[in-house]
């Protein structure tokens, strides 16, 4: 069932793309309709889960390696899994709308749903593999849609900022996995947080570093937050699905996972306190100087990141309870004003709220949707965001350490938080009409999106005990203990309920005073993280350029020495040092036709090096290859003696087709630079010969030659024992080497005949290129900066 | 290149190459032989028609490019290994068929020794029909 419903949007997403040009109103509906019913059935498993019996479901998938495609759906998986397919549906539906008439309006649905289907599959994995391939795949749908518009070259740099940004957080992802099974013994979520005793484990501090990286990278935490704001490029459904409801909370939900196996200690509530807190004051200062609406909805979403990540440091029952209400409620609000601001970019062509006002006149329904959202945004009665703010001040008020200071910046944030909600939901709307173009009300489908969510938020606040059980197995989820809730709108009059009052006058005068304040603000900051960002981009860029210049100089003899400089270094320190060159080298019991055809290899060889003619030297190669082929004839393989003598006939028709496109043979190189050649050479030649007599010497393991010359009748049913070897034992080894031939048939053709038409235009004429005009065409591209 | 006793030698030596070579590549289980070698041998018999009498008629006699040889002898390698795992064994694991007449074999090493026949094959013929065109 849960394989089933992770599955289905990605077989929804391989269905609609192609269907929409044929059938667009059925692809539609299929669209909107998975995720709404991904939500229905999601909730037909609710009530089980919420009474505390959580559904589990393995599927093997490779379990020699423990891994497996297992599915665990908890409260937390299940809160997260509703809101990933209850806002999905609202989003799809919204996208009808938006992009209506643009002809990749399918495109962008087919991807909403693959990410659809891959944040499902992160929340509900019960699998630390599985979990990661999710988790990746949701960056690989980050990075489609933040470059929807991929003719823009902004909208192309945010999405390679988030992916990079979040793909180096999936690598840590990785790594702290396998170490996590490591030290649990398992790479099942529900074994590893039954292990216990994993803060005591050595590997402790690096899983810990390793998970934090992933979850923050994720989650926009600071110093990392900087690709959240970028990521605006994206048309509003995806602001509003990734980038504030369900993706970027993928590392708080990564946090809350494992909360109850990493969680505690003394390193665990104080970095995630830490970061949290930084990244909440930071996001919503931030989001207080800006002027576009995006840009103050996606810094608020930071802050709000920040204010999660906290809460789960604080790591009392009370703060996992805020935390799952908080999380819920800015889902339902945040989504709401991102689709909103969509809306009024999409009717007044503007974001810049600075430029906007009055629009309540001719867009009621946007105005009204808008201002039920701001005001469980800025945390006031009787909305889910005032429970989950109250609950926040209160679980901070009895955090275990420095609770003044958690509740104090939380306060802050409170009173800061509630300017920024007036700036987004109440000032365009407010005050006289002013707009760059006429605004009219928007689609339907621009408003219901939204106001359905918003209206949910003020919903579950009349009526808190509707979301009581979702919220409570989560947070007992989270805890790893059953945590009881009891939400209720009116706490009675205590210090949250006075932090809150303090919170609406003192934001109340934030927000009057905007603009005085705004100028006090420096214009840019000395040192910011996307700033940081740029210059490790562009030094990595730098050092990439630098060593292809260095290494990649297109000359095919440089090549050559920097192989075989190699080998010769690395090889030869490890005979040295095996003292395995001990091997005898003796002739005397050598034949006498033996010593014959050696000397004539060696006969060749030296002709070759001295011929001043490329037709003797490759006539040359071709009796050393002759010899070589006798000695294996000589000791008894027939098989390599027949390919060996085929292979010379062709190398040599092969070379003398080649001399075609050679410039005429002259000693080009100077003396010193030839005697260094010659050194080189003899010393790689002493290498090989002293590396094939160790390896005939010493044996550190027995031959397995015998048991393919005992076997290879019995199993192979053959009697040529090297064929044997090639097409049955080793049959991958060959598969794989000839799948090696085919691309280098391949590769050599495309140079060969690619260089051979871009050299004919761009001389014009037929004549033969110059030595160096074949590998510079080569390496060229490779030297442009991305 | 233009000499007539390489043209006529070439008439009589292309068909026995091509011929030979299939020898090589059935026998290659139980004596010395085999695809790769087999496929240098058949590569050798067009080279050959291909210096003796131009690029064109070898390309012609061949009837197939040269890619389509790589591409279906990979096809033919990859099927061979699969047969085993439509069986029920693991990739590649070997299968042999005792065919009613004669006390032929059927085997899969033979398939997959086909696949490498074509592949050297047409790799070889790729490469050098390329060069020999490009050459003045």
């Amino acid at each position: 069932m849960l394989l089933l419903l992770t599955l289905l949007p990605f077989a929804a997403a391989a269905v609609v793309a192609p269907l929409w040009s044929r059938a667009h109103r059925f692809a539609a509906g299929i669209s909107v309709l998975v995720p709404l019913g991904t939500a229905v059935a999601l909730l037909s498993l609710a009530p089980a889960v919420w009474r505390g019996e959580p559904l589990l479901e393995p599927h093997a998938w490779a379990p020699s390696v423990g891994v497996s495609l297992s599915f665990h759906l908890d409260g937390l998986s299940l809160l997260f899994s509703l809101l990933i397919s209850g806002i999905g549906a609202l989003v799809l539906l919204y996208s009808q709308g938006y992009l209506h008439g643009s002809p990749n309006l399918g495109r962008f649905c087919a991807t909403l749903l693959f990410f659809m289907g891959s944040m499902l599959g992160v929340v509900l994995a019960n699998n630390l593999v599985a979990l990661f391939v999710f988790w990746e795949l949701t960056s690989f749908s980050s990075y489609l849609l933040i470059g929807f518009e991929s003719s823009r070259l902004k909208a192309r740099n945010a999405a390679l900022q988030a992916l990079l940004v979040t793909g180096i957080g999936g690598l840590a992802l990785l790594a702290g996995a396998v170490l996590l099974a490591l030290a649990a013994g398992s790479y099942e979520i529900t074994e590893v947080l039954a292990a216990g005793g994993l803060r005591q484990h050595a590997l402790y501090l690096p899983i810990l570093l390793l998970i934090l990286g992933a979850a923050f990278t994720k989650s926009a935490q600071f110093p990392f937050h900087f690709w959240l704001p970028s990521a605006m490029e994206a048309p509003a459904p995806v602001s509003a699905y990734l980038h504030s409801a369900t993706m970027v909370k993928a590392g708080v939900y990564l946090l809350a996972r494992l909360n109850p196996a990493l969680g505690g200690g003394a390193e665990w509530p104080l970095l995630l306190g830490l970061f949290g807190g930084a990244t909440m004051l930071i996001g919503v200062v931030v989001a207080f100087f800006k002027n576009d609406l995006k840009q103050i909805l996606a810094y608020s979403t930071i802050g709000v990141l920040g204010t999660l990540v906290l809460m789960i440091g604080v790591g009392t029952p009370d703060a996992f309870k805020a935390m799952a209400a908080y999380l819920l409620a800015h889902a339902l609000y945040k989504g709401s004003l991102f689709l909103m601001s969509g809306a009024v970019d999409h009717e007044t062509g503007t974001r810049d709220i600075g430029e906007l006002s009055g629009l309540r006149r001719a867009m009621p329904l946007t105005a009204a949707v808008a201002l039920i959202a701001a005001v469980s945004m800025a945390g006031l009665p009787p909305t889910l965001g005032f429970i989950g703010k109250e609950l926040l001040y209160e679980s901070a008020n009895h955090a275990p350490a420095y609770a003044w200071l958690v509740t104090a910046a939380l306060a802050v944030n409170g009173a800061i938080l509630f300017a920024v909600a007036a700036m987004a939901g109440y000032k365009p709307f407010a005050g006289p009409l002013r707009s760059p173009k006429p605004p009219h009300e928007a689609p339907w489908t621009l408003w219901t999106a939204p106001g359905v969510a918003a209206v949910l938020g003020l919903v579950l606040g009349l009526a808190p005990r509707a979301a009581e059980s979702a919220i409570r197995s989560a947070a007992s989820a989270v805890a790893g203990a059953p945590v009881s809730v009891e939400l209720s709108l009116f706490h009675g009059f205590n210090l949250p309920l006075l932090l809150t009052a303090a919170g609406v006058i003192v934001g109340g005068l934030l927000y009057i005073y905007r603009s005085r304040i705004a100028g006090l603000a420096p214009r840019s900051a000395p040192v910011t993280a996307g700033g940081v960002y740029d210059r490790l981009l562009a030094a990595l860029v730098g050092f990439a350029a630098l060593q292809t210049r260095w290494l990649q100089s297109g000359y095919l003899r440089a090549y050559l020495k920097i192989i075989i400089l190699t080998a010769v270094l690395l090889g030869g320190y490890a005979l040295l040092t095996r003292n395995a060159a001990a091997a005898a080298l003796s002739v005397s019991d050598a034949r006498f036709h033996e010593l014959i055809v050696g000397g004539l290899i060696l006969a060749g060889t030296i002709a070759t090096v001295r011929a001043r003619s490329r037709m003797i030297s490759v006539a040359a190669v071709g009796a050393v290859g002759v010899g070589v082929s006798l000695i294996f004839v000589l000791f008894g393989a027939p098989d390599l003696a027949m390919t060996q003598l085929t292979i010379e006939a062709l190398t040599v028709v092969l070379l003398v087709f080649v001399f075609h496109h050679l410039p005429d043979f002259s000693l080009k190189s100077r003396r010193p630079v030839r005697v260094l050649d010659v050194a080189l050479c003899a010393t790689a030649g002493v290498f090989m010969g002293a590396l094939v007599l160790a390896a005939g010497a010493e044996r550190p393991w027995p031959s397995i030659s015998s048991y393919f010359t005992d076997n290879s009748r019995d199993l192979a049913g053959g009697r040529n024992v090297v064929n044997v070897i090639l097409t049955d034992f080793r049959g991958l080894d060959t598969f794989g080497e000839i799948t090696v031939l085919a691309i280098a048939g391949i590769g050599v053709y495309a140079l060969l005949r690619l260089n051979m038409d871009e050299i004919r235009r761009r001389e014009g004429a037929r004549t033969a290129p110059s030595e160096a005009a074949i590998p510079a065409a080569t390496t060229a591209p490779d030297r442009e900066t991305p | 290149m233009n000499s007539v006793i390489l043209s006529a030698a070439t008439v009589l030596l292309k068909p026995l190459l091509t011929f030979i070579s299939l020898f090589v590549l059935l026998r290659g289980h139980n004596e010395p032989g085999g695809g790769f070698v087999g496929g240098l041998i058949a590569a050798s018999a067009f080279v050959l028609q291909a210096i003796a009498h131009g690029v064109p008629p070898a390309r012609r006699s061949l009837r197939v490019r040269p890619r389509l040889l790589i591409a279906g002898g990979l096809l033919t390698a990859a099927a061979s290994g699969l047969i085993s795992v439509a069986m029920g064994a693991p990739f590649m694991t070997g299968q042999t068929y005792a065919l009613p007449v004669l006390g032929w074999k059927l085997s899969t090493a033979l398939l997959f020794d086909i696949g490498v026949y074509l592949v050297v094959m047409g790799a070889v013929l790729h490469i050098i029909f390329t060069l020999v065109e490009d050459a003045p």
